[in-house]
């Protein structure tokens, strides 16, 4: 550090003795490796230790054999999905001061298992539409640009239909021509705590059919029609119940619900009725 | 593509290193097997700020650092298309002092085929209205944003399509060394719990920050200093345009955009053990002040995440902050440096590099098995992210 800093700012500082303590029960899985079972961790914590900390000093310190996803420790990647005292939780900024002494750690539901912490992701993508692809602008086949870079990098990409929703987060003015990378960050938390998908691997789910009503504002190249039928088949978007659990569960407000619900009205409807308002 | 040889070449370490030298391997026609401990990029890659570099931040101080930077930014937009926000960036002088810069900046970035833009002060609050409404000059870059992850799995789909073999939950727990060769690895699968060995004609240390570890397995060494910074994410997004502050790198000194997130970094140390990172708190207050001198709403936002990345920088013992290292790569053979045959470490550099470094390294690569095959990863538009997965056999 070149310079003191100044004075302390923003952050909440919540004063904790040195040695306060969690005991985390860590669900334990290993293939051929005998019966899932809980192992307990007493695991030193101090004012900003979130699960994931906890986890990976349980790693580093009690056992080398713990198996777990995580990435980008800032809830960006959505590669550390777990269940924490039974709800979906990314580890990364799931603070052990917001359970009690107790914390039970679990893989996400309605995914296979690969080993103690760790889902198979495969699970996740498979439930995404294989004849129709769906493909957000973050990851766009080759456009007619393929093999040059325009000289101003702002027109050589797509720009961005801007979900209404998604001005939450924005500060630039609407209307700006920047373009931004989407919401849903393929955690698999909504699957995990979506009521319908525990009953069916079937149901595709509140993250794909999410992205195909994002489809629909932006196809791609996709028919429209192709992406309805889709989502109108027996294991698609007639199976929600309306829990809104995917919606609470998402770390990103991505609210795969109300999509849920425009690609119903999209059906129902043949277009977007709210649109009418606007 | 490339006829396919026999050689068999083991990466260790899934990061942006390994991601992108098992690529090009994969595209030059060789058997490459990739392992990592953990999961793909959850060492020092997955942790960066997502700053798709342009060179401007490296340009005044090392103008070589700065071309690198913007011929492979410009490589990745178009192998990568639709991964990047390329909403540019900004420099911005928040100070009279800061103004002494603005010259250097320009020439600089200039000199180095970086397009440089002056703007005035109206322009940029136009651009970005939550800036410090105090600033004296702004520059425009061709910086952009990137998901680091999903940048590097598109490396890995693509090796994974190209017969690569990557697997995660594979820790390397000693390296097979016979009278001065190395001949493959000793690994734990970390999924089955069982242990076994992998065979390769060479074996490639891309274990980052942990490289000195692994070489260490075989009697080598590698000067590498494991030099972490802190990162604070804030909830809501305050800019869409990168925002650097127009002077020498420092603390706290840049503002990237990442989805309804502004990341604010960063800091600089150095340790000895990579896997013992700590945050601490002047750092994070630290990053809220200088962060807030460019955008004065970042003083009151809320605190998502902080954490710290350990990078893999080169250099001897002794640095006290990591910023006199070398930001620049280097490849090691160990034959040369410590005797060990079918061994080699590529470490240093940076994502926004990857590419460049990881041709660089197959190059050495290749000369050590003979084999001569050019390197195409140029032009190789790379496969989606979500390819990675449906690549996957159960």
């Amino acid at each position: 550090m070149s310079a003191e800093p100044e004075a302390p700012i923003g952050t909440t500082q919540v004063p904790l003795e040195q040695t306060d303590v969690r005991r985390l029960r860590v669900y334990r899985y290993e293939r051929g490796g005998g019966a899932e079972r809980f192992d307990e961790f007493d695991v030193p914590v101090g004012p900003h230790t979130t699960v994931l900390d906890a986890l990976l000093w349980i790693k580093l310190h009690r056992d080398q054999s713990l198996t777990l996803r995580h990435s980008c420790l800032h809830a960006s990647c959505g590669t550390c999905g777990v269940q924490v005292d039974g709800r979906e939780e990314l580890a990364c900024v799931c603070s052990v001061h917001d359970h009690g002494a107790e914390i039970t750690v679990e893989p996400l539901a309605n995914l296979p298992i690969l080993a103690d912490l760790v889902v198979d992701m495969n699970g996740f993508f498979a439930r995404f539409p294989h004849e129709h692809p769906i493909i957000r602008a973050s990851e766009a086949p080759t456009g007619p640009h393929d093999g040059e870079v325009d000289a101003d990098p702002h027109h050589a990409e797509v720009t961005l239909h801007h979900h209404p929703l998604h001005h939450q987060h924005r500060a630039a003015p609407p209307g700006a021509d920047f373009m931004r990378l989407e919401d849903c960050i393929e955690c698999g938390l909504c699957v995990s705590a979506c009521p319908v998908a525990s009953t069916s691997y079937e149901y595709v789910g509140p993250a794909a059919l999410g992205a195909a009503e994002r489809l629909l504002e932006e196809p791609r190249g996709v028919k429209r029609e192709d992406v309805l039928e889709w989502a109108s088949r027996p294991e698609g978007v007639w199976r929600c119940h309306v829990g809104l659990e995917c919606t609470r569960a998402c770390p990103t407000d991505a609210i795969p619900a109300e999509r849920i619900m425009a690609l119903r009205r999209e059906l129902i409807f043949g277009h977007d009725d709210r649109k009418d308002d606007q | 593509m490339s006829t396919r040889h026999d050689a068999h070449v083991l990466i260790v370490g899934g990061g942006a290193t390994g991601g992108g030298l098992a690529h090009d391997l994969a595209l030059r026609g060789l058997r490459v097997t990739l392992v990592d401990r953990g999961e793909l990029t959850s060492g020092t890659t997955g942790r960066h700020h997502g700053l798709l570099h342009s060179g401007a931040r490296y340009a005044v101080g090392d103008r070589e650092a700065g071309v690198e930077c913007i011929r492979e930014n410009t490589i990745l937009r178009r192998i990568a298309p639709g991964t990047f926000e390329c909403n540019d960036g900004l420099f911005v002088a928040v100070c009279e002092e800061d103004l002494e810069y603005l010259e250097p900046l320009v020439e600089a970035c200039t000199a180095a085929g970086i397009s440089a833009q002056r703007l005035t002060p109206e322009e940029a609050l136009r651009l970005e209205p939550n800036l410090n409404p105090e600033l004296k000059a702004a520059v425009r870059v061709p910086d952009a944003t990137v998901d680091p992850m999903r940048l590097i799995l598109r490396f890995f789909a693509t090796a994974r399509h190209n017969g690569a073999d990557i697997r995660p939950y594979m820790e390397v727990i000693g390296l097979l060394l016979h009278d001065g060769l190395v001949s493959g690895a000793a690994v734990r699968d970390h999924v089955t719990g069982k242990t076994g060995e992998i065979e390769a004609d060479l074996v490639v240390n891309a274990a980052g920050p942990w490289s000195g570890r692994l070489a260490a397995m075989a009697g080598a060494g590698v000067p590498i200093r494991p030099s972490p910074g802190v990162l604070l994410a804030l909830r809501g997004r305050f800019c869409n345009m990168v925002i650097n502050r127009m002077h020498k790198s420092g603390d706290g000194d840049i503002v990237v955009p990442q989805r309804g997130l502004s990341i604010v970094g960063t800091s600089s140390w150095v340790v000895e053990d990579p896997d013992e990172l700590s945050v601490p708190e002047d750092h994070v207050e630290r990053m809220y002040a200088e962060g807030s001198k460019l955008i004065p709403a970042l003083r009151c936002a809320e605190r998502r995440a902080a954490w710290s990345a350990a990078r893999p920088l080169v250099g001897p013992g002794g640095a006290a902050t990591g910023r006199e290292l070398s930001r620049t790569f280097q490849t090691f053979d160990h034959r040369d440096r410590d005797g060990v045959e079918g061994f080699v470490t590529i470490t240093g550099g940076k994502s926004t590099t990857l590419r460049g470094m990881a041709e660089l390294c197959a190059d050495v690569v290749c000369r050590k098995l003979g084999i001569d095959e050019p390197c195409r990863t140029r032009d190789t538009v790379l496969l989606p992210h979500t390819a990675y997965y449906s690549a996957t056999a159960q």
